[in-house]
């Protein structure tokens, strides 16, 4: 009798498991070199696009000055003009830059595909870099990065980069307002012929569509893209050089905003699938030791977490959790303990489980929305990967086990092989850390 | 053809290059209402695209319910809701959720508070076990409580102390387009009020406002009906049954003349504005409140848009600007009073003063001049678009049609608002403008109280 259930208060179990499938990925390369990948997925009317070009070893300001303009105008059209053309679509269109790539993330109602695709290959063939538009762009570039100067995240991030990468290329990821506002057109249309090339690159379409169409479509408006280079790829980043714990001074703050690195390794190595459930046990969901330990015992923080990040040239493990000021020496405390727990004893068969489960579980959501698929689509094939890598990947997480687990996170959330920067007030934090870590203080 | 020569424009043709108006598709998602027995009302939304699904269950009550003295209570009840109930021991929520592979929150806003999971579909039943428990008794224990002040100081902390233009403009606008507790007060609470918090206190805002006739449970995704409804009668049927209490009013009168407030940010580094107008009931008048969104998008959705247009590309009096409905960002979410927001980043050195008035040019040339089909149209396409983006989540779906059944008893509404949407006049989105004139208007100017140096 089912209401027995709800009196004896028992939770009920779950429902037998689906199989886990990925959906079905049409793909196809053009004769100049692009990978173009379709999925169909017809839950809304609409279409999502993600194109990402290697971009590596490129000059930081040039490159992000290069992203804010590259859809502000064309030799056809102008700025206003391209604008409207979209919107009338349903469009919207917009480019980033990190130390690897440049990624194009465009999204339009499903009937509008064919403008999506018109706008961006034009962009692509002729974007104009006209003086106008880059003069704007570059001041209000500026102008965003002396307000990210003021923000503890970025602060804290860039000083954990330089920190972690020393001078790899990842090290510095945002270029100065002064070195963005000398970016001229020309140096624009430069790196534009010397870098935004067909070859290497991938183009993702997910949306309410017929996939061989879509591919059809593509090749008609790709195949007058041209462009040729070598490669350029970064030296893997060098290893961690575990030291004194860097106090980044920031006099009045009223949160410090901690951070740690430790070693990872990229999605193909036979240790990630166990190092993804050590670190979800760690603290990279939210029931972990750490966040259980941390926010809901002690009350320090609100949100703290731990992440994977795969880079091209390599991954780390990264932690974050911005703590009120008092606490900020028995934050980190409980944070080293956390982390010697795990690498010294095995953990709990059940919360292995737990977050097996999890990390299974958040694979199907991922995937259950447009821009959800296209995203991990374009991540994927960014590492050389396509989505039957998840269908390979659910397995090895089905298969770890507490022993494997275990020796992952000994030799990746060792707290000894920590990196880590604080920033916060020095004044009122630096004693009481310095009872816990050697330190540097940055003043 | 029209031709519009806006001052100190060159003449601008805004049809020669204008596109045929696309066709502006809705959804036909199958949606089926029930009572129980005790009230909660209950959507069932069944969707077979991904094994999947949402769960939404949606409290009417939010900021603006909460007593004087005790501003902050609402969203320090939402952190309290997670701290087990009577099968559930603290922590267990959250590895219930999570250990069936899915994910969960909670939200806070001006006129309900939100709580949701989205699971693999076997997982179902057991997030329903889950709402019904903590529904039936949440755990309120004084260490919870003190626990849970203790993390939402820090919430505020990092959103709003610890930042440069923390709470702006949100927290910042209300206190001067409002005067009465209701809706002027901080929904993120004071330290002091958070602090003086005690248990009986939460007993009572459960018992009056987490009844269940005050609440709608959706579930959007991968399931069939029959047995859905069967597992919510099983789980939710003996939930005792509380009424609403009385729906209370929060409206208060329109300003008689402009408002103007400016407060120094330590930590910010470059001047920034904002400013809101009343606008009509989003509920008893949602066909006059529906052109004030569009408007909203109008004027500042895209490069091609009014204030893009000339206050950033052709001005460069500012280096960003927004612009919508509901002081949280979402138009169909909110009850009245609310209001339009445009706000603006300025660029070091930037006037407020002349982003004030060329926002107000572009309103009355919007207001007696011309907004084209083409214009319109567009807008209109991306509006829909970003409507059905934020639906595709069985979750931002099930939380969507709750909220809508909560406030309108209409969850299908979700179907029509594309053409709803589609079917705004220019001649509405004019007579909207005109409304927003600076004698209605209360703005709030952040004076940067950071220069030099970075660190």
């Amino acid at each position: 009798m089912t209401a027995a259930m709800v009196e004896s208060g028992r939770v009920p179990d779950l429902d037998p498991h689906r199989a886990f499938t990925v959906p079905e990925q049409v793909e196809r390369v053009l004769p100049n070199g692009l990978t173009v990948l379709a999925i169909a997925r017809r839950t809304v009317p609409l279409v999502e696009l993600r194109l990402r070009v290697p971009f590596a070893d490129v000059d930081r300001a040039s490159g992000a000055v290069l992203a804010q303009t590259l859809f502000r105008g064309t030799k056809s059209r102008s700025n206003r003009e391209f604008a409207a053309t979209l919107q009338a679509v349903g469009g919207a269109i917009g480019a980033g830059v990190d130390p690897d790539r440049l990624q194009i993330s465009g999204n339009a109602l499903s009937t509008g595909l064919d403008t999506l695709l018109e706008l961006l290959a034009e962009a692509i063939n002729e974007a104009a870099y006209a003086g106008q538009e880059v003069m704007t762009e570059r001041a209000r570039l500026a102008n965003r990065i002396k307000v990210a100067l003021s923000q503890p995240s970025h602060l804290v991030r860039s000083a954990l980069l330089e920190r972690v990468y020393g001078s790899h290329p990842y090290a510095v990821q945002t270029p100065s307002g002064d070195d963005v506002e000398a970016v001229e057109p020309e140096h624009l249309r430069e790196l534009h012929a010397r870098r935004l090339h067909p070859g290497g690159a991938t183009l993702v379409l997910v949306g309410d569509f017929d996939p061989d169409t879509v591919l059809d479509q593509v090749a008609e408006h790709f195949a007058g893209w041209r462009g040729a280079g070598p490669a350029t790829e970064l030296l893997p980043p060098p290893p961690l050089e575990p030291g004194p714990l860097l106090i980044v001074n920031r006099p009045g703050a009223v949160q410090s905003s901690l951070r740690l690195a430790l070693p990872a390794v990229a999605r193909s190595h036979p240790d990630n699938a166990p190092l993804q459930l050590a670190n979800l046990i760690f603290g990279g969901y939210f029931s972990s030791r750490w966040v259980e330990n941390i926010r809901e015992d002690k009350g320090y923080t609100y949100g703290p977490h731990s992440m994977i990040d795969h880079s091209v040239a390599g991954s780390k493990l990264m932690l974050s959790a911005d703590v009120a000021t008092d606490v900020t020496a028995p934050a980190l405390m409980e944070t080293f303990y956390e982390l010697g727990r795990i690498a010294t004893l095995a953990p709990d068969p059940a919360e292995i489980d737990q977050a097996r489960q999890f990390a299974l579980g958040t694979l199907v959501l991922g995937m259950s929305t447009q821009s959800g698929l296209a995203g991990l689509a374009s991540g994927l094939a960014g590492a050389g990967l396509r989505m039957n890598y998840l269908v390979e990947h659910a397995g090895r997480l089905s298969a770890a086990t507490v022993d494997e687990v275990h020796r992952a996170a000994q030799q990746y959330l060792a707290p000894a092989g920590a990196v880590g920067v604080v920033l916060g007030d020095a004044e009122r934090i630096e004693r009481h850390v310095a009872a816990i870590s050697a330190i540097k203080v940055r003043p | 053809m029209i031709l519009l020569q806006r001052p100190g424009d060159e003449v601008v043709d805004r049809h020669t290059s204008a596109p045929t108006r696309i066709r502006i598709p809705h959804t036909s998602y199958h949606i089926e209402r029930f009572v129980l027995g005790n009230g909660l009302r209950v959507v069932l939304n069944p969707d077979h695209n991904a094994p999947v699904v949402g769960v939404a269950v949606v409290y009417d009550v939010g900021i603006r319910s909460e007593p004087a003295g005790r501003t902050g209570f609402a969203h320090l009840f939402e952190h309290l809701m997670f701290q087990g109930s009577r099968n559930l021991e603290k922590l267990a929520h959250f590895r219930y959720v999570q250990g069936s592979g899915g994910t969960f929150n909670g939200s806070t806003h001006l006129d309900y508070t939100d709580y949701f999971e989205t699971v693999p579909s076997n997982a179902l039943e057991r997030m329903l076990f889950l709402e019904a428990d903590r529904m039936r008794s949440p755990l309120m224990t004084a260490e919870n409580l003190r626990n849970q002040i203790d993390v939402v100081k820090e919430e505020i902390r990092l959103n709003v102390l610890n930042r440069p233009y923390g709470g702006f403009p949100w927290l910042r606008l209300p206190p001067i387009l409002f005067d009465t507790f209701p809706n002027v007060h901080d929904g993120y609470g004071s330290f002091e009020d958070l602090e003086a918090a005690v248990v009986h206190d939460a007993a009572d805002f459960f018992q009056r406002y987490y009844a269940c006739g005050n609440t709608v449970l959706c579930v959007s995704g991968d399931f069939d009906v029959e047995q859905a409804r069967l597992m919510v009668e099983r789980h939710f049927g003996d939930v005792p049954a509380r009424p609403a209490p009385p729906q209370r009013g929060f409206g208060e009168p329109d300003l008689t003349g402009p408002r103007h407030v400016s407060y120094v940010d330590r930590l910010a580094p470059v001047p920034a504005v904002a400013a809101a107008w009343r606008v009509p009931d989003p509920v008893a008048d949602f066909a006059e409140y529906l052109p004030y969104v569009v408007l909203g998008e109008v004027l500042t959705d895209g490069d091609a848009s009014r204030l893009v247009e000339r206050l950033i590309l052709k001005d460069r009096s500012a280096t960003s600007v927004g612009g919508y409905v509901g002081f949280m960002g979402d138009p169909f979410d909110v009850r009245d009073p609310t209001a339009l927001v445009i706000q603006a980043h300025l660029p070091h050195g930037g006037s407020v003063e002349d982003v004030l008035a060329t926002i107000d040019e572009e309103l009355a040339w919007v207001a007696t001049g011309e907004v084209t089909d083409e214009e319109l149209a567009r807008t209109q396409a991306r509006i829909v678009a970003n409507l059905l983006r934020s639906t595709d989540t069985v979750v931002g779906r099930a939380v969507r049609m709750a909220v809508l059944e909560l406030q309108r008893s209409d969850p299908t509404l979700i179907n029509e608002l594309p053409g709803l949407i589609a079917d705004v006049t220019a001649q509405d989105v004019r007579t909207a403008a005109a409304m927003l004139r600076p004698q209605r208007r209360a703005s709030v100017e952040v004076v940067p109280g950071k220069t030099g140096g970075t660190r």
